[in-house]
């Protein structure tokens, strides 16, 4: 799974499946993550609040 | 008694009856999950699980469910990528009926593989050379794009979007839901083409065995097609019964033709492409293997191998239901309607038991013979067990989240006027949006 693992070998199959998972998740990771500050920061400034 | 949590301005069913309701199917989940503990415990010796059929009943009801699936990636797609805006009243049904069904494979694979405590290794220890890595990756990958999906909707409930940072959130992902979308149509597009190729890349077995293009054979389009074109149909389908059930219409008649049309025409030009596929396989690829095309099937009556499991799948679940979706008046009569998803849904799960199980059962050696196979009731309640989680999943949401934006606008309540002491309680939460009357998962 990563390249410190003693059976990684550094050829097209590792590169590409692993490429491939690792392209997906880090989306979804920077997706995700984004959304959370943005919206506490949103929170923070009153944005989405009942009272104003 | 949960009246609060329950979306303004549509009807519900009292508690009591709800609760009794999600009690019955709770029974049936409990005893999914006995027989699943038997199978944990005790082992596949459980199962009636053969030399021949090492594949069994929840391997093809989870090949089957990520195909049914398939309704949200190709739906997002859709809305998202292509900008089909209509869909967007039906787009949380296909994200929760997804986030179900690939919620059920991951669980089915998890009592599947026989030592779940060693799950993890198709992570850490990846085969790079096998189409079922590439799935295991997918697949869970993709799993978290339906929860990043559903969360919006669990925020939009009446009480959690009451806190100012669900809120926020909820409306800061549907902002950016297109990237989501378009990472799980990429993860989609290879796991159920993978699904496809294992029986493709099996040249041992005859009868799955296909050319292709580089590294993927044909299998591995066809399933991809496949589930692109019947998903849909499944997504029409609950739909369908959730209207049923409810006696409410709940998406307008406009959205379910468009999805119909597309459904249709995909599974018209997929049919097209699979007909081609068999005939030169068994023209061509078989032989090249040293198997003639009646070598696949038994004359013998009544036989799960006979050539009618090929009639079925093909003519009367993919030709026939192809042809009522793309002829408008057909489509628009409910009936035909009805009888088109049915059968598609059906061709799509018997294309999957003729290529996940019947392809390991066909003798293949002289001295073998045909096998038969018949499910434990450990294996028919451990597939039973997503369908029962399944309906409570659609039943809770259905009660407490916005699933269907067109609903109040379908079903109009004469409410009482509310005391303008009431009426301040609970205004509506500021937004920024581009329609702030609305709630994020209804714009």
């Amino acid at each position: 799974m990563f390249p410190f693992n003693f059976e990684w070998i550094w050829d097209a199959g590792h590169i590409v499946f692993h490429g491939g998972l690792w392209y997906a998740l880090t989306i979804l990771g920077l997706g995700i993550t984004y959304c959370i500050i943005k919206a506490a920061l949103d929170a923070a400034k009153g944005k989405g609040s009942q009272h104003h | 008694m949960d009246s609060a949590l329950i979306p303004k301005g549509v009807k519900r069913c009292p508690a009591w009856q709800f609760i009794m309701w999600i009690g019955a199917n709770g029974a049936v989940l409990t005893w999914g999950v006995f027989a699943l503990l038997l199978v944990y415990f005790k082992g596949l010796n459980q199962t009636n699980m053969n030399n021949a059929y090492g594949f069994a009943l929840w391997i093809w009801a989870d090949l089957a469910v990520i195909a049914l699936g398939g309704g949200a990636f190709f739906t997002g797609f859709l809305r998202y990528i292509v900008g089909k805006d209509e869909l967007k009243n039906i787009i949380n049904y296909a994200v929760l009926i997804g986030f179900i069904c690939y919620s059920s494979a991951l669980m089915i694979l998890g009592f599947d593989i026989g030592q779940p405590l060693r799950g993890w290794f198709i992570f850490w220890h990846a085969n790079v050379h096998s189409m079922l890595t590439e799935v295991a990756f997918c697949l869970t990958a993709y799993f978290g794009v339906l929860a990043i999906e559903y969360a919006p909707l669990v925020f939009e409930n009446r009480m959690i979007k009451k806190v100012p940072f669900f809120h926020n959130l909820s409306h800061n992902m549907h902002e950016i839901m297109a990237v989501f979308a378009a990472t799980g149509a990429f993860l989609s597009f290879f796991h159920q083409g993978s699904l496809g190729g294992v029986p493709g890349v099996l040249f041992g077995r005859p009868f799955g065995f296909r050319e292709g293009v580089l590294v993927w054979p044909w299998t591995f389009f066809l399933f991809t097609w496949s589930a692109a074109a019947a998903g849909p149909c499944f997504t029409i389908l609950i739909t369908k019964i959730t209207e049923a059930v409810t006696r409410k219409k709940l998406v307008k008649d406009n959205v379910i033709d468009l999805l119909a049309k597309i459904s249709g025409w995909m599974l018209f030009f997929y049919i097209i492409a699979k007909i081609g596929d068999t005939l030169y396989w068994a023209n061509v690829t078989a032989p090249s293997k040293g198997s003639t095309f009646m070598d696949f099937y038994t004359s013998s009556s009544g036989s799960a191998y006979g050539l009618w499991i090929l009639f079925a799948e093909i003519g009367v679940c993919g030709v026939l239901p192809a042809l009522i979706l793309i002829i408008p008046k057909l489509r628009k009569t409910q009936a035909t309607l009805w009888l088109a998803v049915i059968l598609a849904v059906i061709g799509l799960c018997l294309n999957r038991w003729v290529m996940v199980l019947q392809v390991l059962a066909i003798p293949v050696l002289t001295f073998e013979s045909w096998f038969t196979y018949f499910p434990s009731w450990q294996e028919i309640a451990t597939t039973i067990l997503p369908v029962a989680y399944g309906v409570i999943m659609i039943s809770t949401s259905y009660r407490y989240l916005p699933i269907f934006p067109q609903e109040r606008e379908l079903n109009p309540i004469d409410e009482p006027a509310a005391p303008p002491e009431v009426a301040e309680s609970e205004p509506e939460p500021t937004d920024a949006g581009p329609e702030p009357e609305l709630s994020p998962a209804e714009s």
